[in-house]
């Protein structure tokens, strides 16, 4: 399948107005970023950089205790995510490597819970979690999310693919269960859980409506909720600094997602191979 | 292939336990909770409860405000969806050509995936803005996110434009499945591109599509509501005003607790004959390889 020299420029024109597409916003709130309220508000828009990024930075960051704001929101995602590492990892070891009784019942369980997105329960989560004394608390933001039927269902199917000839010979070793996941099972399994890690950081990082509900105290809130907070404080509409705080609110994932880029797309092909 | 496993009476147990546990106390009890309340007004201020019957139901389904955000909620959905999966599948098919460059334009078209929704609604809100909006600047329009419609529609391209990144990334997976030799047979056969699309690529990209069906439905119901609250706060004049934020005021803005219940109760069956018919169809019509 031979292209023509047109249709090779094409597909690159495509990709070029993709990527301008995709970046444009983006590319724009960087430049709005270091600009003067002044600046930032002239008609016809300003679309080139100007020398005020530190005191926008600085203002984004004490107006509305971003600093700590983005402390939470690493907080909260990196507990979630170690969090629902660990328990996916156990429960897929239960599913593949043990036989017993309920062990259908329990799976269709957790299939189940793919059913029950927060809003879907959000009004007697909200009293549980309140009876509990954690709204407004790390915990109300973090321990009801460790479950993962997502984890559980990737790490079931990576294990599957584990020759069992592994556990033949380990069990003739004497290998005891656990001896055998933390010394066999684990290291086969980076990957996976990189991709995971990955996938869950940034949807906690992310998330908004829950801990919109469960907090209200400025020194609880999370970062997403900090962008909506920003752009009321700044009610005159000082572009340079919520744009400030827009940049600072992007950079943790960006930054996550690029470094594991390669595991991350490893992650997945796995997933979608079986 | 069968697993060899392990014996054991209790671990599996001790190890399925702290899944369990987060599950039943956080996902099935609050679930059915709410399921529960949805049959019962509950007193704002003194949390008394009385048992309603469909009380509830009726009052959300005779509210004209609730049917309209039913609608541009479906609307709005679809919309997401189709618009959704089309670009995506689009760009992923450029990106799986052989061509220079190739590991740079994927880096700048999947990042999008780590975006939030709250992100993309400051974004589109400067975009937007009626002061010096660039977009309307360029197209000398002020009023895109002042009057309904447009609100509307600018809703749907910033929901569009921040899951694209997500899309991308499975469709680039799933056409890595794609045997090369089979596009290569048909085309010596003389299958022209779009022929050969058709008839070979879609049905491995079949499978994908049907997943991100149901994710890209449940993101438009449920996590665009940091895009709504950020760009529109559902206005203007309930113009974007989706269930899920109707939700959200509901409960905790105007403390109506059984009211929201009912809702919530309406999103599950939403959800639920969603995946139902997902499966149907994929069990019918997707072509597995």
């Amino acid at each position: 399948m031979k292209r023509t020299k047109l249709q090779t420029l094409s597909i690159h024109a495509l990709l070029i107005l993709s990527v301008f597409v995709i970046c444009l916003p983006v590319i724009l709130s960087l430049t709005i970023s270091t600009q003067t309220e002044t600046q930032a508000l002239s008609y016809p828009p300003r679309l080139i950089p100007s020398n005020n990024a530190v005191s926008n930075y600085k203002t984004a960051w004490n107006a509305v205790h971003l600093g700590r704001m983005l402390f939470n929101s690493a907080f909260i995602a990196v507990s979630v995510t170690i969090g629902k590492v660990i328990m996916s990892l156990l429960a897929a070891f239960a599913f593949t490597h043990f036989e017993f009784k309920g062990k259908s019942i329990l799976f269709i369980l957790i299939l189940i819970s793919l059913l029950l997105p927060v809003p879907v329960r959000i009004v007697a989560l909200f009293n549980v979690v309140g009876k509990l004394g954690w709204l407004n608390h790390y915990a109300g933001l973090i321990v009801p999310f460790w479950a993962s039927a997502t984890g559980t269902f990737l790490f079931i199917q990576r294990f599957k693919t584990v020759p069992s000839e592994l556990i033949d010979a380990s069990k003739m070793d004497g290998c005891r269960p656990m001896q055998y996941f933390f010394k066999v099972l684990l290291p086969l399994t980076k990957s996976t859980i990189a991709a995971l890690s990955v996938i869950e950081f940034i949807y906690i990082w992310n998330q908004y409506l829950w801990p919109l509900m469960a907090t209200n105290s400025d020194n609880m809130r999370v970062v997403q909720i900090g962008i909506k907070m920003l752009m009321n404080a700044e009610s005159s509409n000082n572009w340079g600094v919520i744009m400030a705080g827009v940049v600072m609110t992007m950079i943790p994932p960006l930054l996550i997602f690029y470094i594991m880029q390669d595991s991350f797309m490893k992650g997945f092909a796995l997933q979608s191979e079986k | 292939m069968k697993q060899s496993t392990f014996k054991g009476d209790v671990l599996p147990y001790i190890l399925l336990l702290p899944t369990f546990l987060i599950l039943v106390v956080f996902l099935f009890y609050p679930a059915l909770e709410t399921f529960r309340l949805s049959l019962f007004t509950v007193h704002p201020y003194t949390g008394a409860e009385r048992f309603a019957g469909l009380y509830n139901f009726k009052n959300i389904f005779s509210n004209s405000d609730y049917i309209h955000s039913f609608g541009i909620s479906f609307i709005f959905t679809l919309a997401v969806v189709i618009l959704g999966l089309i670009f995506s599948m689009m760009i992923a098919l450029l990106l799986n050509e052989q061509i220079k460059g190739m590991k740079y334009y994927r880096s700048f078209l999947i990042w999008p995936y780590a975006l939030s929704p709250a992100i993309a609604g400051a974004l589109f809100n400067f975009l937007f803005n009626p002061a010096n909006g660039v977009i309307c600047y360029f197209t000398g329009y002020r009023t895109w996110l002042t009057q309904g419609t447009t609100a509307f529609f600018i809703i749907i391209m910033a929901a569009v434009w921040k899951n694209l990144g997500y899309n991308i990334v499975f469709y680039l997976t799933a056409l890595r499945n794609v045997p090369r030799s089979a596009l290569e047979a048909a085309a010596i056969d003389g299958a022209g591109p779009v022929r050969r699309f058709f008839s070979i690529t879609f049905a491995y990209l079949s499978p994908t599509t049907f997943f991100l069906l149901v994710m890209n439905t449940t993101y438009a119901y449920f996590s665009s509501f940091g895009l709504i609250d950020v760009l529109t706060e559902g206005g203007p004049a309930r113009s974007t005003n989706i269930l899920i934020y109707q939700l959200y005021r509901d409960f905790f803005v105007n403390s109506k607790t059984g009211y929201a219940a009912a809702e919530s109760l309406v999103l599950f069956l939403l959800v639920v004959g969603i995946t139902v018919l997902q499966f149907q169809t994929t069990e019918k019509k997707v072509h597995y390889q």
